[in-house]
């Protein structure tokens, strides 16, 4: 299901993610680092919910669990952006951000790259699936979540 | 019904420094701020020894209390900071003011605003720091870093979900740089912008290009609120503060962009507050200042405020229905955050009475309600309705 980039998305350079020092969503980026898409779930209500907190929105329990979703996904909105405004970007060319949202998820969104032909065509509500970016020499070390439509 | 803050307090002066393009203010942002405060009490004409409140918003760094030292107050009573980034709370400062003075906190409350993008760093340019942690740990990775990166898709989905053309981001931008040629305040006065240089202009990040985001820039805005009372001594037309409501709905904060209603400028909810507590509705609206940010949000904040509908925005929305002159929604009469500056939204609350007082370079005819809202988009925006003692009946 899932797939593995063989080249880095954007640049070296860009700042990378560390978890949070509270250790609130540590367990989102040890699962991208195995290859596992991790969001919340409130252990009382069911809702899944990201971004990450202490507290589920739905019912305010602080019963707030990780599961492992199905790392799938439709794109609920998108951008091309062209103009770069940091300097690792200053010769890359277009990029694509794709939101998607997980209908398997309560429709909570996440944020990546869409992989592919920078100038592709993009159309919300196209299935795409999940593909982890391991950056070993990161510090720490870290994984990102890109996207590709599914070929279907 | 209690109309809360209805009348109840006026806007006595306002003031700014020359608009300058970012990097070029030769004062620093301190002093700025300091000139701007006195121009505004000149404008009121009031001593600025009188102030006993200071009200500002994203982090202003301008401190309260180093104005009192430099000012000479000798007595401070109330100092407020407005949470959130960007410029949602430009209206939300003044109903802090207004707040601080109808409850008998403070008699004089001036609302400012400095920056100096060329002192302090640019909004336009991302982060430099090698790791980021928290909600930005989710964006900053994949080239999501300044505000047009942030709130694109969000315009992007909008023209999705309703068949908004981008001809009314077009129409927004046009207006902008049309008044901004009557204000010799503006940045881009003597600079005008027709479709054709808009159509061609570059991409920032689809679906914004160029002309439709604002400008970077340095410079001071303050605004003086006081009782109607005070007002109605210092003029014979005091500028009333009808309504001030900041605006937030379900989880509009929620990170990583999940905010339940996500193609929204967050204006749903207050607008009918605002409406409620100011005695008016949409139709009595006679001109209006819009913060942009990004013109796409211009469109979502007029169609949430109920001054256009999904429907009929493409056919409302054209240069010649937001000018000023003879335009049915007369928009953004200074030139706004498009083409007067970016006082991160203060300059155009100052429009926005100006429109009242009857002096703003691009008079509307006749104005009696007059709005102005503030940081589409953001997790707390915020809207100020000023107007005439007429409007109170």
């Amino acid at each position: 299901m899932s797939a593995l980039a063989e080249a880095t998305y954007l640049p070296e350079g860009l700042t990378q993610p560390a978890p949070m020092r509270d250790g609130m969503d540590a367990p989102y980026w040890e699962g991208t680092r195995e290859h596992e898409l991790r969001v919340q779930r409130c252990a009382d209500c069911g809702t899944h919910q990201w971004g990450p907190d202490w507290v589920c929105h739905a019912c305010q329990s602080l019963n707030v669990e990780w599961v492992t979703v199905e790392p799938t996904a439709r794109i609920y909105s998108w951008q091309r952006v062209h103009h770069p405004v940091h300097p690792a970007l200053a010769e890359h060319g277009p990029y694509i951000v794709v939101l998607v949202e997980l209908p398997h998820a309560d429709n909570l969104r996440m944020i990546g790259n869409l992989l592919g032909d920078p100038m592709q065509d993009i159309v919300i509500g196209s299935d795409v699936e999940a593909v982890f970016e391991d950056h070993d020499n990161g510090n720490p070390p870290y994984t990102l979540v890109h996207w590709q439509v599914t070929n279907s | 019904m209690n109309h809360g803050l209805r009348g109840r307090t006026a806007v006595a002066g306002v003031g700014e420094t020359t608009y300058y393009k970012r990097g070029q203010s030769t004062d620093p942002e301190f002093v700025l701020v300091v000139k701007a405060i006195l121009a505004a009490c000149e404008d009121a004409g009031i001593n600025p020894r009188e102030i006993d409140g200071f009200c500002s918003y994203s982090n202003d760094r301008n401190t309260p209390a180093r104005l009192a030292n430099a000012l000479g107050l000798e007595e401070l009573r109330y100092s407020n900071m407005q949470w959130g980034g960007g410029g949602g709370g430009a209206a939300a400062v003044v109903q802090n003011a207004a707040s601080a003075v109808h409850a008998g906190s403070a008699n004089v409350v001036v609302a400012y605003r400095g920056l100096a993008q060329g002192q302090f760093g640019r909004f336009g340019q991302g982060g430099r720091r090698p790791a980021v942690r928290g909600e930005f740990a989710y964006t900053l990775p994949y080239g999501v870093m300044s505000p047009a990166q942030m709130y694109a898709m969000r315009t992007t989905r909008l023209m999705w979900e309703h068949g908004i053309d981008r001809s009314t981001m077009r129409a927004v931008a046009l207006a902008a740089y049309h008044h901004a040629q009557n204000n010799p305040r503006a940045v881009m006065y003597g600079r005008p912008l027709d479709a054709e240089t808009y159509d061609s202009s570059r991409w920032i990040t689809e679906p914004f290009r160029l002309y439709d985001c604002c400008l970077e820039n340095d410079g001071g805005a303050a605004m003086i609120v006081t009782s109607a009372e005070r007002a109605a001594d210092l003029s014979d037309t005091p500028v009333l503060v009808l309504a001030a409501q900041q605006s937030g709905g379900h989880r509009s904060g929620a990170w990583v962009h999940n905010p339940t209603d996500y193609a929204t400028s967050s204006f749903k909810l207050g607008a009918q507050h605002l409406y409620d507590q100011a005695g008016v509705t949409p139709d009595d609206v006679d001109v209006v200042q819009s913060y942009e940010n990004f013109t796409g949000a211009v469109v979502m904040s007029l169609i949430e405020h109920g001054l256009c509908t999904y429907e009929n925005a493409n056919e409302v929305l054209t240069f010649e229905n937001l000018r000023a002159d003879g335009g049915s929604i007369p928009l953004n009469t200074s030139g706004g955050n498009l083409a007067e500056c970016y006082m991160h939204g203060l300059g155009m609350q100052i429009e926005a009475v100006r429109q009242v007082r009857g002096d703003s370079s691009n008079q509307v005819p006749n104005v009696n309600v007059s709005l102005s809202n503030a940081g589409p988009m953001v997790e707390i925006a915020s809207t100020a309705i000023y107007g005439t003692a007429e409007v109170l009946g």
